[in-house]
Formats: structure tokens, C-alpha cells, sequence
């Protein structure tokens, strides 16, 4: 409704817009704290998900100095963490632990609900020239499901018998029986619920992104002429959408088998001295519900990187994007591929072979897509003009990890290679490179871009240059060698491998490493001071700073509520007309109408004119 | 006294590091740097790229090179030859592709960065190309999908007929197993018959089970040059086998017995003599997070010559269950009465 109210009185005198304040005058709370705006909500993902990430980063720094030190002892810990690290050394159940909610936090809290809830909420609707999200108040529902699941495994971090360590996956019978791990006491019942909270969360915000998109693009904006960023935000809705009650009713069978005495994944198992009754449910049938889920997740996770990176190097590289359509086409087959290829995870499972071979066939397809968007970002930079800022150099470095850490996923998605490599650090590697670290540096990518429309300031781009390259460089002196531990075999999940022959080699490999992740962790804090600071003392920020043309640079330097103080801009044409011959400057905005710009038009443009 | 000193030094260091920014900042608007879209760091940031494309291009050869030799694990296994040579043809292929691709991104982006005056190439597509590197990949995939069909068949196909029969058992936090004696046939299991002299929770009425005897708690031993099939099951939660020298791995799963088989190709003396380790030994690990003691699970597997595996089956097999446990059969019985309400369908 405001929004109509600016858009009719957008030109009447300051008397007016007086009265028109006061009578939408936000108390605090609405305006910042239960906002329906779009963009506060992007912001408060934006803040929630940093929280997260220094949470997931912290535990993963605990976990490697375990793994890089297995002889020290880490007495100054103590006062920390108490019991946990008993004469300085860590208790192995803790050790489990970490890693379990360093996963969990990092896939599920910071780069599902951190990057898409970041991104989604705040580009959809700047970059669709809509005023808002469909549905405003889900849209803040969505924030606040997720801050509440957000305290209850936050809270479970702070249990006695500690939050779930049966690993991210919480693969049943392990995460069902308190007796076997104590983690899956009370703080399994935590995670689920938590979970369940948080899909309820992700299903809100994924149907207003579709909805949004679907219905609320602006005059003249086709599908076939919105960023790539929006085709990339709604197919990670989609994916949520049709993923994510998958996991919901797996977490609710595995409530049941734990809390109600079913037997949805438990059979014939004696534990801690006693039988129990259960019988004739299966461990693999939660697999495949959670890889169900869990395989679409890594797309959920990767997409909206992709769409951002594809914004950032044709905006940075002053070049339309090489193969708009084929980029579309190519997420589209990643987002349909990305379904049905789940068993992947599962070739050693016990599952049948011929399945195996099924997926082997269909997890390699979908390295076809993968590699048209690398040629295609490539493409792109090519006889371009690049201006290497922060989140362009993020972009690049996108490129790179995603290439080092796609190509090993041709091995693994092997099923006969994925025998020996299976739970060995090789995957560790392999998905810590494509989408850990990759989707990590495309949302950088994003926050150092979209920094000046969020805030309208800019970040400093010197303290950004020194976080990207500490970041870039620790990125692969922390993952590149442990492939080559994962090609000896050492296990995942190890609290130590000192006890077998085999595995005792690489100590130095490991120290190494620890203090890469160290380092890269601190140089984080880089990151956070020029995002702080900047924020209240950075400099002020122009309109349309990187000269780019999507709709959301066209709103004022602090865009308000409503988005565009007048009629909202309608678009002519598709996004990416940089450096296109014959125009005046090097980029022509979406709502430049054809007629404006007769020098420059392409022989079928001229109908437009 | 050293902890404030510790901290002290840190603040300072933070003060420093904030002058120093600080500086940076006031000088950039001095020289009015800040005001131009493109500075002078586009050149060093474009250097830097390429840098370290070099540099760590450089390492990333040096420390493979460097760490080949503890990569690669002694090959002990018919199936393995085939699994390695293929694994170093994919990595051949992947590591073509990481090459080029490299190559191309990072000397691009050193090559066009920012001129004053010049201007970007409008090329917003070319069809011809993009089909040219959409068919090529899909053709090498495809390559590759039938090669891993084909040994993917071949290492799941069902065991020989001849094979020796070997039950793994994973449990918290180790492993046993169990021979099927002269009958070549495993008695069978009910988690409910599990006590404490009843570890594998042998039915002891099935026939099968009277010649069933178990291996040494730290060690099973398989012969040399004959298919061994490993019948994997677990009594708690989801464990795997993982034999790191002969490319096998299987989870065992509780409820839901799996086999994996295999042939294995040298002893464990020739091994040692191979590595030049007189302490080599195979080392059989967990490879599914199972809990406090995951990383512990271990396991060796002693491959002997056939005559040896012989002579020791002739003298272990008169260790059976059965005989082994004579004694507290009476127990035995007790227990099954007591957990009968639970019991289940046999495993086997």
C-alpha cells in the first residue's frame, strides 16, 4: 500500500512528504526487528548467517588443531570448554561433535539460510523491479523460524552430554541411540527439531521467492531478460521447495524411531549390553530420504554463487555474459539432474549395484552443465576490460575452486573409483573446494558488490584486496593436500589416525594444514572490521557505483521502503549490454528504452526502436 | 602475568593495525585515488593473479611430486590393478582439464585487465562453440561412465563358488570374526542370543553353527591367490570395512547383512619384503563414524600362502564356538529365555 502512496505523491513538495512520514511512521521494532521489508530481512539473514559462520569456523579451527596437534595438549582450552578438553586433550565424543555441527552449521545455517536468504530477499525484488516480496509477512515469518531454530541448536551447543555427533548426516542407527553417542541424547532431539524448524523457514521464504518471481516482475522484464542472479535464486527456490519436505518427514521418522519406539531405520541391534526390540527397519532407507534431500542441498548451496559470480564478472569484466541462454539452460540441467542423483553418496552403502550403476551414469552427466558454465565464465572474461574489485577477484577465484573442486567429482561420482575413496579425505577435499569454499568466495563476491546498495557505503577495497588473498591462498593450502591424504585413505571423521600404520604418514601435512585454517580464520576478521566499520564510517556510496545495469542500481543510494520513489522502472532490455559498439558509455542500463540509444542497436533491435 | 601480556601485545598490535589503515585511508583521499574507478591496484591485483597461478601452480607440482610416493598405497589385490590404473587415467583426464582451464582464467584475467580507453568486446555468443564444448565433455563422461560400468560390474559380480568364506562383524568399537569351518557354512545369528560369551549371537541349535570357530581378537587371516569373500554385518550401528592395500570398502549395516569379495595377491611377508617394512601388517579400519572410539576400530589382516592358511584353519577349527563354550552353555540358555521376547528373523 506505502508503496502506491510514494509513487502518486513522488512530486509533491516536502510539505507533503512530511505528513506522508508521519503516516507511516515505523516504531524500532517494526522497521528493524519484525520488518516486512525485504531488504531489512535480507539483512538480518546477512547478520545471522555471519554469526553462524564465525560459530562453524570456530569449531572447525578447534577440530584441526586436534588433528594438526595430536600429541599437544591444550590446557588453555580448558576454561573454555571445561570438561571437554580434560588435561588438554580433547574428548573424542567432543571431537565427533565438532565436526558434526561445524557441518551442519556451516551447510544448513550459513550458506542455505545465510546465502539465499541473504541474497534472495534482497536482489529478487530490486532486481525484478518489484516493491516488495509476495508476501511480506511470511517473508519475515521466514526470518523468524529461522532465528528460532537458530537458538535451539545454538542452545544445544551448551548441553551436557553435547549437541549431535553422529556427523552432519546423522545417519540412523548411531544418531537414534543415546547409548551409543551422547550426542544423540538430548542434543540429537535439538538438532532435529531445529531442523524441522528450519525447513519450515526455508519451504516460507522458497514459495515467496517463486511467487515473487513469477508474478511480480516488472513491466517489460520477460524471464527470458532477467539476471542470471534471478534465475539462479529461483531455481534454489525450487529446489527447496521439492528437497526439503523430503528431509522434514526423514527427521519426523527418525523422531519417531527414537522418541515413539518405531522401527522406520532400526533392526536387530544389541547395544550397551541389551537387545533391543526394534526390527525391520532400515539405516539405508534414511540414506536415501536424506540424500534426497542432502544432494539437491549442495545445488542449493552452489546455485545462487552461480548466479551471483555470472553478475560479477560481466559487470567487472565490462562484457555481456557469454551465453545467457546456454547459462540458463545449463542451471536448469543441474537443477533437474540434481534430483536424481542422490545414491551417489550411497555406493558402499550395501545398496544394490545395479542402482550404483544407475547413479554413476547420472552423476557424471551432470559434470556436461558444470563444465559449460566454467568455458561459458571464461568466455566471458575473455577480451574483456577487467576492473579487479574485491568481489570481482572473488568471482575469479570462484571460477578456480570450482573447477579444482568439480573435476575430482568425476572420480567420485565413479562408483568403482568411489570403493576406495568413499569417507576418506579425498571427499573432504572434494567438497570443501566446490561448495564449501567456492560458495563462501561467491558470497563474498556478493556482499563486497552489493554492499553499497545494502548500506550505502562502500567496504574499503584494500582491507578487502588483503582478506581475498589471505582467504584464496589458505583456500588451497588448507584443501589441496588433502587429497592427497584421501588418495592414502586416511578416514574421515578421525579423531587421530596415530594408531594405525597405514595412516601415520602426512603428520607434517597436517600441522600444515591446521595452521593454514588458523590463519585464513584470523584473516577473517579483516573481513568483518571493513564490514563493521564500513557500515557506519565508509565511504558514501553513489547510486550505481560499479556502473552496472540491473534495475536495483537504478534505486536511490538508500533505497527505502517501496524501493523506487517513483513509478517503477521498466525494462527494455536484456541485462548484460556492456561495451556494446556504437553506445556512448560502456554499460546500458535494463530500463534504457531502444529509442534512446538508435547508435548502438543490433540490426533486430532496430523493431524496438 | 603472561596472559596480560599476551593480551596487551594483541591490543596493541589491533591499535597498530587500525592506524595503519587508518593512514592508508587518508592518503587515498589525499591523492584523490579513491575518486577514480579504476587505480593503480587493478595492475598489482591483475600481477598478483597471475602470481599465483605461478607460485602455487608451482607448489601444487612440487608437493605432489613430493608426496606421491606416501600416496599411493602398496597394491595387494586383483581388482585394485584394475581400479588404480583407472583411477591415474581419470586423474590424467580431470588434470588436463584443471590445466587448461587455469591457464586460460588466469592469464585472461591478467591479460585484459583494465586499459584507460579501451573497451571490452561485445560477444554475447557463438553457438558453434558452445556446442563444440558441450558434445566434448559429454563424450569423455560418457567414455568414462562405460570404463567404470564395466569394473564397477566386475568387482560387485556374485562371488565364485570356491571362495573362502570370511564373516566380518563390526561393533562398538572393534571388529570379529567369525570362519564357517569344514562345512563352509555360517551358522546362524540372532541379536537377541548376544551375551557376553556370546558375542556373535550364534544360534547353537542350527547345524551350521556346530563348526563355526572365531579368529584371534586382533587378527584374521585369508590365503593368498583365491577369491575371499567377506560377508559384513553389523550388532549396533552402521560400521564400514575398509582394507585400505586392496581397494575394498562396504558399510556394514545392522539389519542388513552386505559382502564384498575379493582376491588377494600377495602375503603380508611379501609385503614386508616389498615395502621393506618387517612390520608391515594390513590394517583393516572403519570408515562409517560410529562413535567415541571410531577412530580406533582396527583390525589386521594376515595373507598367508595357501598351505599356511591351511594348516592354521586345521588347527584353529578345533576351537569351535561350540567347544569354546561347553562350559556356559547352561548360561547360555538362560539368556535366550530372557531375551527371546525380541527375537527376530536370522541375519543370515
Amino acid at each position: 500500500m506505502s508503496s502506491t502512496d510514494i509513487s502518486l505523491h513522488n512530486d509533491v513538495h516536502s510539505g507533503h512528504d512530511e505528513h506522508h512520514d508521519d503516516h507511516h511512521d515505523q516504531s524500532f521494532i517494526e522497521k528493524y526487528i519484525f520488518s516486512q521489508d525485504h531488504k531489512v530481512i535480507a539483512k538480518q539473514f546477512l547478520f545471522a548467517g555471519i554469526f553462524w559462520a564465525i560459530i562453524g569456523g570456530t569449531l572447525s579451527s578447534l577440530f584441526r588443531m586436534q588433528l594438526g596437534f595430536p600429541e599437544a595438549t591444550f590446557t588453555f582450552l580448558e576454561p573454555l570448554l571445561g570438561k571437554w578438553v580434560e588435561g588438554g586433550k580433547l574428548d573424542p565424543n567432543f571431537y565427533l561433535a565438532l565436526v558434526t555441527m561445524h557441518g551442519t552449521i556451516m551447510v544448513f545455517f550459513v550458506l542455505t539460510a545465510g546465502l539465499s536468504g541473504t541474497f534472495s530477499n534482497f536482489l529478487i525484488p530490486l532486481q525484478l523491479g518489484a516493491r516488495d516480496m509476495a508476501s511480506g509477512f511470511m517473508n519475515m515469518l521466514s526470518f523468524w523460524f529461522f532465528f528460532i531454530a537458530s537458538i535451539i541448536m545454538f542452545y544445544s551447543l551448551f548441553l551436557e552430554t553435547g549437541p549431535a555427533a553422529g556427523g552432519w548426516t546423522v545417519y540412523p542407527p548411531l544418531s537414534a541411540l543415546p547409548q551409543a553417542i551422547p550426542g544423540s541424547g538430548a542434543g540429537m532431539t535439538l538438532w532435529l527439531v531445529s531442523m524441522a524448524i528450519f525447513i519450515v523457514s526455508q519451504l516460507l521464504g522458497g514459495v515467496n521467492y517463486i511467487t515473487t518471481v513469477i508474478n511480480l516482475r516488472t513491466r517489460g522484464m520477460s524471464m527470458a531478460k532477467m539476471p542470471l542472479t534471478i534465475w539462479a535464486f529461483f531455481l534454489t527456490a525450487v529446489l527447496g521447495l521439492l528437497a526439503f519436505p523430503v528431509l522434514f518427514s526423514a527427521a519426523l521418522l527418525l523422531i519417531f524411531d527414537r522418541s515413539f519406539g518405531t522401527s522406520f531405520f532400526l533392526s536387530d541391534i544389541y547395544v550397551a549390553g541389551e537387545a533391543l526390540t526394534h526390527t525391520g527397519g532400515s539405516p539405508i532407507l534414511f540414506q536415501h530420504l536424506f540424500w534426497f534431500l542432502g544432494h539437491p542441498e549442495v545445488y542449493i548451496v552452489i546455485l545462487p554463487t552461480f548466479g551471483i559470480v555470472s553478475e560479477v564478472i560481466s559487470t567487472c569484466a565490462r562484457k555481456p555474459i557469454f551465453g545467457y541462454r546456454a547459462m540458463i539452460g545449463s542451471m536448469l540441467g543441474i537443477a533437474l539432474l540434481s534430483f536424481v542423483v542422490w545414491a551417489h553418496h550411497m555406493f558402499v552403502s550395501g545398496m544394490n549395484p545395479f542402482l550404483g550403476s544407475v547413479f554413476m551414469f547420472l552423476t557424471l552427466i551432470i559434470a556436461v552443465p558444470s563444465a559449460v558454465k566454467v568455458f561459458n565464465w571464461i568466455a566471458t572474461i575473455w577480451r574483456g576490460n577487467i576492473n579487479f574489485t574485491p568481489a570481482m577477484l572473488y568471482s575469479i577465484a570462484f571460477v578456480s575452486l570450482f573447477i579444482s573442486g568439480g573435476v575430482t567429482g568425476i572420480i567420485l561420482g565413479n562408483s568403482a573409483l568411489d570403493i576406495q575413496l568413499h569417507d576418506t579425505y579425498f571427499v573432504v577435499a572434494h567438497f570443501h573446494l566446490v561448495m564449501g569454499s567456492a560458495a563462501f568466495f561467491g558470497m563474498f563476491a556478493g556482499v563486497y558488490h552489493w554492499f553499497p546498495k545494502m548500506f550505502g557505503r562502500m567496504m574499503d577495497e584494500k582491507l578487502g584486496y588483503v582478506h581475498f588473498w589471505i582467504t584464496f591462498i589458505c583456500a588451497y593450502l588448507i584443501f589441496m593436500p588433502m587429497h592427497y591424504m584421501g588418495i592414502a585413505g586416511f578416514p574421515r571423521r578421525y579423531y587421530t589416525w596415530t594408531g594405525f600404520d597405514t595412516f601415520s604418514t602426512f603428520l607434517d601435512m597436517n600441522s600444515f594444514i591446521t595452521i593454514a585454517a588458523i590463519v585464513v580464520f584470523v584473516g577473517q576478521f579483516i573481513f568483518l572490521f571493513n564490514f563493521f566499520y564500513s557500515i557506519f564510517r565508509g565511504r558514501r556510496a553513489t547510486e550505481n557505483p560499479w556502473k552496472s545495469n540491473t534495475l536495483e542500481w537504478t534505486t536511490p543510494v538508500n533505497p527505502g521502503h517501496g524501493n523506487w520513489p517513483g513509478p517503477l522502472p521498466v525494462v527494455y532490455r536484456w541485462p548484460y549490454d556492456y561495451s556494446k559498439p556504437g553506445a556512448q558509455e560502456d554499460f546500458i542500463p535494463q530500463n534504457v528504452p531502444f529509442s534512446q540509444t538508435a547508435s548502438s542497436n543490433l540490426p533486430h533491435e532496430r523493431d524496438f526502436e | 602475568m603472561i596472559t596480560i601480556a599476551v593480551a596487551l601485545s594483541i591490543i596493541l598490535l589491533l591499535v597498530i593495525l587500525y592506524l595503519l589503515f587508518r593512514i592508508q585511508v587518508l592518503a587515498s583521499i589525499f591523492k584523490g585515488s579513491y575518486r577514480r574507478d579504476v587505480g593503480k591496484s587493478n595492475k598489482v591485483n591483475a600481477i598478483l593473479l597471475l602470481a599465483f597461478f605461478i607460485v602455487m601452480g608451482g607448489l601444487f607440482v612440487w608437493s605432489f611430486v613430493a608426496a606421491k610416493e606416501d600416496m599411493i598405497l602398496p597394491l595387494a589385490s586383483a581388482h585394485g590393478d584394475e581400479l588404480d590404473s583407472m583411477f591415474w587415467l581419470t586423474m590424467a583426464v580431470i588434470g588436463i582439464v584443471f590445466v587448461i582451464t587455469h591457464i586460460l582464467l588466469f592469464v585472461y584475467s591478467y591479460k585484459y585487465q583494465h586499459q584507460d580507453g579501451k573497451r571490452a568486446y561485445y560477444y554475447p555468443h557463438n553457438n558453434k562453440i558452445e556446442i563444440i564444448w558441450t558434445v566434448i565433455p559429454a563424450v569423455v563422461m560418457a567414455l568414462l561412465v562405460f570404463s567404470g560400468w564395466k569394473t564397477w560390474a566386475k568387482i560387485t559380480s556374485p562371488a565364485p563358488a570356491e571362495s573362502v568364506m570370511v564373516e566380518v562383524m563390526g561393533k562398538q568399537f572393534n571388529w570379529m570374526v567369525r570362519y564357517p569351518g569344514n562345512d563352509n557354512k555360517l551358522g546362524l545369528v540372532k541379536h537377541t542370543l548376544i551375551n557376553a560369551n556370546n558375542e556373535f549371537g550364534i544360534d547353537y541349535s542350527d547345524q551350521n553353527a556346530q563348526d563355526d570357530f572365531m579368529a584371534d581378537p586382533t587378527a584374521f587371516r585369508v590365503p593368498k591367490g583365491k577369491p575371499v569373500l567377506l560377508k559384513i554385518r553389523s550388532r549396533d550401528v552402521i560400521h564400514s570395512v575398509f582394507l585400505p592395500h586392496f581397494r575394498v570398502k562396504m558399510d556394514a549395516v545392522p539389519g542388513m547383512p552386505t559382502t564384498f569379495w575379493f582376491i588377494p595377491t600377495k602375503t603380508t611377508a611379501e609385503m614386508q619384503t616389498e615395502t621393506g617394512n618387517p612390520n608391515f601388517q594390513y590394517e583393516l579400519a572403519c570408515t562409517e563414524v560410529c562413535g567415541r572410539g571410531h577412530f580406533a576400530m582396527k583390525m589386521i589382516m594376515v595373507v598367508e600362502e595357501p598351505e599356511d592358511y591351511d594348516a592354521w584353519i586345521a588347527e584353529q577349527s578345533k576351537k569351535t564356538f561350540v567347544s569354546q563354550q561347553a562350559a556356559p552353555a547352561a548360561g547360555e540358555e538362560q539368556a535366550v529365555a530372557t531375551n527371546g521376547a525380541g527375537s527376530t528373523e536370522p541375519a543370515q
